[in-house]
């Protein structure tokens, strides 16, 4: 067998298999987007795939070893690219110089196509740790584990893996790296020996880099993930038993503790009472769209204004004589996606009380009356929301970008904020 | 009667007397302010922005950069937000660190305002006295945290590090020597005339100009609203101490002054009684989660700052990052009165007027 015609195989095993990984991932984010569904699924397909995948190259490995006759158990990069070396260096020598030439190119091209392969095999491998996050939080909810601290170990012990074989996915591509780098020299040599060395070294230090990488993230990830494996199956399984017991105990003895979490009433249900009563009998029963102690703020009366009705009820707040909220605390907006709110944390220096009044405003047009005129304080944190939020006040005496300057583009507290860039 | 022009005079953004980069663009005729524009942003790191993808803990860092004079309020804020949606219990010993350390941070806060100020105003030794007494406070709050400004000491449950030996004692000595510097000062600066010329009447407002204004901290206490959010609405274990709410009624620089000296006073008050209470050990940091979930919902809480009051607002999806973090920044609200203080005012009161509100830029940026 000539080592041109194992050259054209190699090549074209290479093609191959940046097709079949270009089509793998083409599959995988079909895959992507649907793997809410079929998560667990995915994560199996994704699996047999990796395995395949894994076949695929260590079959290419193999013939190419076979055909080369040369036994090398090393699975190293290093010594694999030794041996790579002394092949090409012997292969070298019964090359004309002017088909060498005619093969670098190709050659080129094909390292390229191997290099993309690698490209988008790690871009898989990303998606399928992804999955595989996203497979083990849906098992941990089936089962209804519900403490976070077993899912961050679950899902954690999952990524552990994920990056243990993803870093051994990674040295094996160094692998046939090197060897592709060694193959390139192989032909360079005849040709331009300074030149094909300048190259070959070039390549090396890439396969070195790649493998200095997949260690690295080995370390980061799959290392670190590994010397804590067994605490974490450990703590896993502790914690399983844990619950089983509990569940056992709360089966056996009492249902739930469910009535207990049934609080009294907030101290401050009072106020709120009287605030919606004084509102609904000054301004009617539709201003307010809906009024809540809000337990998780220091129970904290939280009123929700209708839109049209907003300026009005806050106005009220000020002025009315049993309210006098004359303080103005805080005023900020939020995007909330499906809609856009304004907050507004109000204060009354005569009843020592506090109030949040909130208001739900269209995203796409996010309108609201400027409480400037009522609170001189609102001027500048209205500035800010309109800055960063891009909420219009109408009535604001001096709207203007606050921090950013009139010239930036866009609202960065926005969800859907994208940054501008002029060189982009 | 003299004709003048109208003139527009452009202050900073590097000006040492702004505090920062802060940037007044005035129109005065002759020596009168007539207008005055505030221009600001010029540090603004978008913090809150940059929250939205942090976990919790890691946002504490930042924090320490928006109010650097007094990062020890700015780290409580957002961990007493967190702990108030979760509901945790504050271990006893890590609520007195918390608090010594924040009233540390108080007097040294009021300390570079009182130096600053009279640096501003010409009086260039006293910010040596209030510099020299701020690095024994930083050096303690070095040995605490490991650093000199940017703390990053709390944590949501506790504090990150319990007191060194013999801090506390540290602590306690610090108190009796600060008292007799405080005489000093007053001895050096309170009855000087020149600087009561320079302060008395300048820049005065009402007390309804300061609420509605959304004045707060000594700013609004000048007024003679009598107000403290440790006292009025108690947090952490202040409720546990005898302090006074310090006020004055003239609403003058001079009376914001007084303020913020009597106030380190209040604040050594505080510490003394913190020091006898102060457990002999115990836990410094509760037991929470690894990874820190606020509950659905949203939550707005509000702290007494040496600038005012401080406040943090979380709007939570369940997740580890906030879905929103706002803070009300005290400097930034405080700062809007500027416009409606200088109009009128003679141009050499800028500078007392601006020193009096005492600013720290990369709060009002945020």
């Amino acid at each position: 067998m000539s080592g041109e015609k194992d050259l054209e195989q190699l090549k074209k095993e290479a093609a191959a298999k940046a097709k079949a990984a270009a089509l793998a991932k083409m599959k995988e984010k079909e895959q992507v987007e649907s793997k809410e569904e079929t998560a667990a699924a995915d994560l199996d397909i994704a699996k047999q795939k990796a395995a395949a995948a894994a076949k695929a190259k260590a079959a290419a490995l193999a013939k190419m070893k076979e055909k080369e006759q040369v036994e090398s158990k090393e699975e190293t990069v290093a010594a694999d690219l030794d041996i790579a070396k002394q092949k090409a260096a012997a292969a070298a020598k019964a090359k004309a110089a002017v088909l060498a030439k005619m093969k670098e190119k190709e050659q080129v091209e094909s390292k390229e196509e191997t290099a993309a392969a690698d490209l988008d095999i790690a871009k898989q491998k990303a998606a399928a740790a992804a999955k595989a996050k996203a497979a083990a939080l849906a098992k941990m909810k089936e089962k209804e584990q519900v403490e976070s601290k077993e899912e961050t170990a679950a899902a954690d012990l999952d990524i552990a893996k994920q990056k243990a074989a993803a870093a051994a996915k990674a040295k094996a591509a160094a692998a046939a790296k090197a060897k592709a780098a060694a193959l390139a020299k192989q032909s360079d040599a005849a040709g331009d020996d300074e030149k094909a060395k300048a190259i070959a070294a070039a390549k090396a230090k890439a396969a070195a880099a790649a493998k200095a990488k997949a260690v690295a993230s080995a370390k980061a990830g799959g290392g670190a993930g590994d010397d804590e494996k067994a605490k974490a199956i450990a703590a896993a399984k502790a914690k399983a038993a844990a619950a089983a017991a509990a569940k056992a105990k709360a089966a056996g003895g009492k249902v739930e503790a469910e009535p207990a979490e049934e609080s009294k009433p907030s101290p401050n249900q009072p106020y709120l009472d009287k605030y919606v009563k004084v509102i609904e009998e000054n301004l009617g029963q539709d201003v307010l769209e809906d009024y809540y102690i809000n337990s998780l703020s220091k129970d904290v009366p939280t009123l929700v204004a209708k839109r049209e009705s907003y300026f009005k009820v806050a106005e009220f707040l000020k002025y009315n004589e049993q309210l006098g909220f004359d303080y103005l605390s805080e005023i900020h907006g939020t995007d909330f996606e499906t809609h856009m709110e304004v907050y507004v944390h109000l204060y009354s220096y005569r009843n020592r009380q506090s109030v949040a009044l909130k208001v739900k405003i269209d995203r796409n047009e996010p309108t609201i009356e400027s409480l400037q005129p009522l609170w001189a304080g609102a001027d500048w944190p209205e500035c800010e929301a309109y800055d960063l939020l891009g909420i219009r006040f109408t009535g604001h005496p001096n709207l203007h970008r606050i921090m950013l300057g009139e010239e930036w583009v866009g609202h960065p507290l926005r969800k859907d904020y994208e940054p501008y860039d002029v060189e982009v | 009667m003299i004709r003048t022009e109208e003139m527009l005079l452009n202050v900073g953004p590097q000006h040492p007397s702004t505090h920062g980069v802060f940037r007044l663009v005035v129109k005065i005729d002759g020596e009168i302010i007539t207008e005055a524009k505030p221009v600001i942003g010029y540090l603004h790191r978008g913090t809150e922005k940059l929250a939205e993808n942090l976990q919790y803990t890691q946002i504490i860092p930042y924090t320490d950069r928006m109010d650097y004079l007094s990062a020890m309020t700015n780290n409580y804020v957002i961990c007493h937000a967190v702990e108030t949606m979760m509901g945790i219990e504050i271990p006893e010993r890590a609520e007195y660190l918390r608090v010594m350390a924040m009233e540390l941070g108080r007097v040294a806060s009021h300390l570079v305002s009182w130096g600053t100020f009279l640096l501003d105003l010409g009086a260039t030794s006293p910010f040596i006295f209030a510099f020299r007494e701020r690095e024994m406070i930083i050096n303690m709050l070095n040995e605490l945290s490991g650093a000199r400004l940017t703390f990053n000491y709390m944590r949501v449950g506790g504090v990150k590090w319990d007191a060194p030996e013999g801090w506390v004692e540290k602590v306690k000595e610090f108190i009796p020597y600060m008292r007799e510097q405080l005489v000093g000062y007053h001895q050096l600066v309170t009855g000087n005339e020149i600087f009561m010329n320079r302060v008395k009447g300048v820049g005065v407002y009402s007390k309804e100009d300061a609420i509605n204004y959304s004045l707060s901290g000594p700013t609004l206490r000048c007024t003679g609203v009598k107000w403290d959010l440790r006292k009025d609405e108690p947090y952490s274990i202040y409720d546990r101490f005898d302090f006074n709410v310090v006020t004055r009624e003239e609403g003058d620089a001079w009376a914001r002054y007084h303020v913020r000296l009597e106030e380190i006073e209040e604040s050594l008050k505080i510490l003394e009684q913190a020091v006898e209470q102060f457990p002999a050990e115990g836990e410094i940091l509760a037991k929470v989660p690894k990874i820190i979930k606020a509950p659905k919902g949203e939550a707005f809480v509000r702290i007494e700052s040496p600038r005012g009051e401080i406040g943090c607002y979380i709007a939570s999806d369940g997740k580890k990052e906030p879905y929103r973090l706002k803070f009300r920044r005290p400097s930034f609200y405080n700062l809007q009165i500027l416009p409606k203080l200088l109009k009128g005012e003679n141009m050499a009161n800028m500078i007392a007027i601006l020193g009096g509100i005492d600013i720290v830029l990369g709060e009002v940026d945020g």
